[in-house]
């Protein structure tokens, strides 16, 4: 498999993101700079979290306007997965590759810490590591991670299966308290109509390794290669 | 010569901060009257801020020096070998006056100014701390205080993307009118590719990198070196405003050209933004210094060059540059968006010479002008010892168990969960499980590397207002044994001494105390200072702050899987105490919350048995011996335990050795040089104790969800956690 990831000005997760593919893939990803207009054929491209472009105007906002995007959406269209964590998620509402978008968090700072996701859908690339769903335990970091999107479209995404990953507390329920942003429907991560592009707030790059605290996030970069390779 | 035609009156004088003997010693220097622009260069340059002119002689007393330090003071941060060709290099630095007026503003730039003070030495930052301290939570202006500087300090570090690791938070009512915001940044580097400020080699080109220079800022040196009064808010616009994504690119365009070999020397603009960086890195190299004003990157239209050498605003770096690499270098900063100009050139004059629109506007000689800044000796007086408080004297309380619920909840000993989830700890994918906030250290493995670095930051100011020397003892000690109960090797501290007015004996004497203090307890542990900061004149209609010489520390663990972490791991294993307990309550936790005391002598520190004792946990730590470790401060004994039940959901149950203490002394006594830790072996551990001359109880054993405590009762720690995580965020919803 060959994967790269997206580097904006302001991106901080691009190495996290790096290292997690590395270890999956044995391999090193390509780092694209956001200036490029054109890179190497892959089989996935990760857009990583941070501050792209300082988020100013709003997050995402002007990363979307990159040059780069232009390839990726039209690379997205053609069916190359793509996934967006975090700013990536954002970038990707911003760039219409997602429905939705994201807000500023209902209580208004910024949280990081770890959450429990419910795995709503198993038959992605992204997702087919995790088996017959479950919950996982992985960190979420933002400001801006409340996800909204009107009613039509939330029974939209929910009737085509796009909700790839809820908020909920350790044994699966979807409570507010679980909720740690605000997001519509506790929704934590949705896909495309083709199901080919992932955005989804928390982190599964930070918890793929025993010695940072847990190893749940690992299942999405193996499931990915076995995917894609 | 023409400038400004402002003339320069005794008034102009004194609102730069400048007393008639310095202006005396001016005119001498300059042999004639300065203009305005010399004058204010003058006057932030001999600020306390900048030349240290109270605390110069008793900071040369502390050691500084040991095998594996690579540098210590005197540089833009501390820097310490850690084997490999690493080094780590780190500083802690105080944004107190700016915090209070401008609290999101004074805190973000106060981690931006940190920042730039360790990447500018070749280090990737690698983990912030924070250590801050607000008024009595009952103060009307508290709350916004804390939600500010929290938020400031978190927009800054997390749009960076540095975790920020560990830290620590207390209030006082001394605080009201003067919060403390120390900010320290560690990194790391190849000990090939450190930088220095020096700049040498006239004819080099100087570089001005970064932001452009607006009106922000200017004379914060000098606010920071008064005390406050009822008008200070008006000094608003002192304050300087931060922008972390042109930081996060300044620090990967600093270290994308220092990986190549373009530079001479490079310094941050931080305090006295270019006059200070233009100054050092001049004096350093015993160079002169000739800059083009016009060729500044300027935000604003008709900035003076007074402005322009005064302004401090944020996220701008200065550089000497081998000639001929200007191109390389540009291309680098131009691929970056950043601003990337040459503003001048050195000489051999000695002299600082700057034009503005074709004219010179100030001639300074270097040298005289920053190594003759004045160093006073300023009269002071020991702090009179208090009277020892006997465990008998405090009468025993009907439930043990109550105070434990009440100590764990009181402003200083809740959780700070609320502070540090809005910080981002995990980015850069290093931060380890068990050392994420929370804990006696941060652990942060070294990126690609088995290694792992701990960091700290601890004081204890009621015990150093108490008794300055014990309590500088004990600052250092607390922050060793934090970096101990990790299994890492204490290396080095960096120290930010935040005091009130040093013109009154009193708290000079503090001063000098708490060094005294510290220089014994550095010695004694091999615990050299690194960096530093010092913050006076925290004092706000004439009271001071408690004295808070604030201590960051950095531990190395050389394999990280041997680190063990605060909380409780698995039912069944065995509880020992380290060290012996005396039930020490003058000075206590227990004694201020419950007794409604502040009095007494703080707990004696005994280095040697610290020495003894720590050696010997680290020791057992890294042989496995030991599986969780906590370093007993704070509340005592039985708070310590508590945490690690709290921090490891599990319960315990505890004994009480019948060892003659009265039930309170024996749980919340802060008797030093000790520790908590759990062990599948106890006899053995207790063996090894007892052969190596040191102390160790089996108080009980992890089981359960509840404390439990012999015939005190037990508490569910469910309901502990309750309590001890929702003052803070009931607090702030308040």
């Amino acid at each position: 498999m060959k994967a790269c990831v997206i580097v904006f000005p302001g991106s901080n997760c691009d190495r996290d993101l790096q290292v997690a593919l590395r270890n999956a893939m044995g391999a090193e990803p390509e780092m694209v700079w956001h200036g490029d207009s054109t890179f190497d054929d892959v089989d996935l491209i990760t857009v990583p979290g941070g501050f792209s472009y300082g988020d100013y105007l709003r997050a995402g906002a002007m990363a979307a306007k990159s040059p780069v995007m232009r390839e990726i959406i039209r690379r997205a269209g053609k069916g190359v997965p793509v996934l967006g964590i975090c700013n990536g998620f954002q970038v990707l509402t911003e760039s219409g590759l997602l429905p939705g978008a994201l807000m500023r968090n209902a209580n208004l700072k910024y949280v990081c810490r770890d959450v429990h996701l419910k795995v709503e859908a198993t038959d992605t690339p992204f997702t087919q590591g995790y088996g017959n769903g479950g919950v996982l335990r992985i960190p979420v970091a933002h400001h801006d991670g409340n996800y909204f999107a009107d009613d039509d479209l939330l029974d939209e995404l929910q009737d085509n299966d796009q909700v790839a990953f809820r908020y909920s507390d350790a044994n699966g329920d979807l409570t507010d308290d679980a909720n740690p942003n605000g997001s519509r429907r506790n929704i934590a991560g949705i896909l495309s109509r083709d199901r080919n592009v992932l955005g989804m707030m928390p982190h599964p790059e930070r918890l793929a390794d025993p010695a940072l605290g847990g190893t749940d996030g690992k299942a999405m970069f193996s499931g990915l290669v076995e995917a894609l390779s | 010569m023409s400038a400004q035609k402002t003339e320069i009156t005794p008034d102009v004088i004194k609102s730069h901060g400048l007393s008639e003997d310095e202006y005396e010693k001016i005119l001498e220097i300059m042999g004639r009257e300065p203009n305005m622009t010399e004058l204010g260069i003058f006057s932030v340059m001999w600020s306390e801020h900048c030349s240290y002119k109270s605390s110069k002689k008793w900071l040369k007393t502390l050691p500084t020096e040991a095998p594996w330090v690579i540098c210590g003071p005197g540089e833009n941060a501390g820097v310490v070998d850690i084997g490999d060709g690493q080094a780590v290099i780190f500083k802690m630095e105080s944004h107190n006056h700016p915090s209070y007026i401008e609290p999101y503003q004074g805190a973000a730039t106060g981690v931006g100014g940190i920042l730039r003070d360790v990447f500018t030495m070749g280090a990737r930052p690698v983990a912030n701390l924070n250590a801050l301290r607000f008024g009595s939570p009952d103060h009307p202006k508290t709350r916004h205080l804390v939600s500010g500087v929290v938020a400031g300090i978190g927009g800054y570090g997390n749009c960076v993307g540095v975790p920020t690791v560990g830290g620590e938070c207390e209030f006082h009512e001394s605080y009201n009118g003067n919060i403390l915001v120390n900010a320290m940044t560690v990194g790391i580097a190849d000990t090939d590719r450190i930088f220095y400020s020096a700049a040498t080699g006239a004819g080099n080109p100087i570089v001005y990198v970064g932001s452009k220079t607006g009106r922000d800022g200017i004379h914060g040196a000098t606010m920071a070196s008064t005390e406050f009064s009822e008008d200070s808010e008006e000094k608003r616009p002192t304050v300087q405003v931060g922008d972390p994504f042109t930081e996060k690119l300044l620090i990967e365009a600093c270290l994308e050209l220092m990986a190549t070999d373009c530079i001479v020397g490079i310094q941050d603009m931080g305090a006295a933004g270019l006059t200070s960086s233009g100054f050092e890195m001049a004096s350093k190299g015993g160079v002169g210094v000739e800059l083009n004003l016009d060729l500044v990157p300027q935000r604003e239209e008709n900035m003076t060059p007074y402005e322009m050498m005064l302004s401090e605003s944020q996220e701008r770096m200065l550089m000497v540059l081998k000639p001929g690499t200007e191109d390389q270098a540009r291309a680098i900063f131009e691929k970056w968006e950043l601003d990337f100009a040459v503003v001048g050139q050195l000489t051999d004059s000695g002299h600082m010479v700057l034009t503005h629109k074709g004219e010179t506007v100030a001639n300074l000689p270097i040298d005289p002008l920053a190594l003759a800044s004045p160093e006073y000796d300023r009269p002071w007086v020991a702090t009179e010892k208090p009277d020892i408080i006997a465990a008998e004297e405090i009468t025993e309380p009907d439930d043990i168990i109550a105070v434990l619920k009440q100590l764990l909840s009181c402003p200083n000993m809740a959780s700070k969960r609320w502070i540090w989830e809005q910080y981002d700890h995990m980015v850069m994918g290093d931060t380890m499980g068990i050392g994420r906030p929370g804990g006696d250290a941060g652990l942060v493995r070294v990126h690609g590397t088995d290694k792992a670095l701990a960091v700290t930051s601890d004081c204890t100011p009621r015990y150093c207002l108490a008794d300055p020397v014990e309590g500088g003892k004990q600052v250092v000690t607390e922050a060793w044994r934090n970096l101990t109960a990790t299994g890492s090797t204490p290396l080095a501290i960096t120290d930010n001494m935040n005091f009130g007015n040093p013109e009154k004996p009193k708290i000079m004497g503090q001063f000098v105390g708490c060094i005294e203090g510290m220089k014994e307890a550095c010695l004694a542990l091999d615990f050299p200072v690194v960096s530093g900061n010092v913050s006076l004149y925290n004092e706000t209609n004439g009271q001071a702050i408690l004295p808070t010489p604030t201590i960051g520390a950095v531990g190395l663990l050389t394999q990280s899987s041997k680190a063990v972490g605060a909380g409780f791991v698995e039912d069944g294993d065995s509880i020992v105490v380290i060290g012996d307990g005396r039930g020490h309550l003058g000075q206590s936790i227990y004694l201020r919350e419950i007794e409604g005391r502040e009095d007494g002598t703080p707990p004696p520190v005994d280095l040697n048995l610290e020495r003894r004792h720590g050696d010997f946990v680290r020791r057992q730590i890294l042989e496995g011996a030991v599986n969780a470790c906590h370093d007993i401060s704070d509340g005592g004994l039985l708070i310590t335990v508590a945490e690690m039940a709290l921090s490891g959901n599990r319960g315990c149950e505890i004994n009480k050795p019948d060892n003659g203490l009265a039930a309170h002394a024996w749980a919340f006594g802060e008797d030093q040089a000790r520790y908590v830790v759990t062990t599948k072996d106890p006899e053995h551990l207790i063996a090894d104790a007892k052969a190596a001359g040191v102390p160790a109880t089996h108080i009980g054993n992890v089981s359960g969800s509840d404390i439990s405590l012999s015939s005190h009762g037990r508490l569910g720690i469910q309901d502990l956690r309750t309590l001890h995580e929702s003052w803070l965020p009931d607090y702030m919803a308040g």
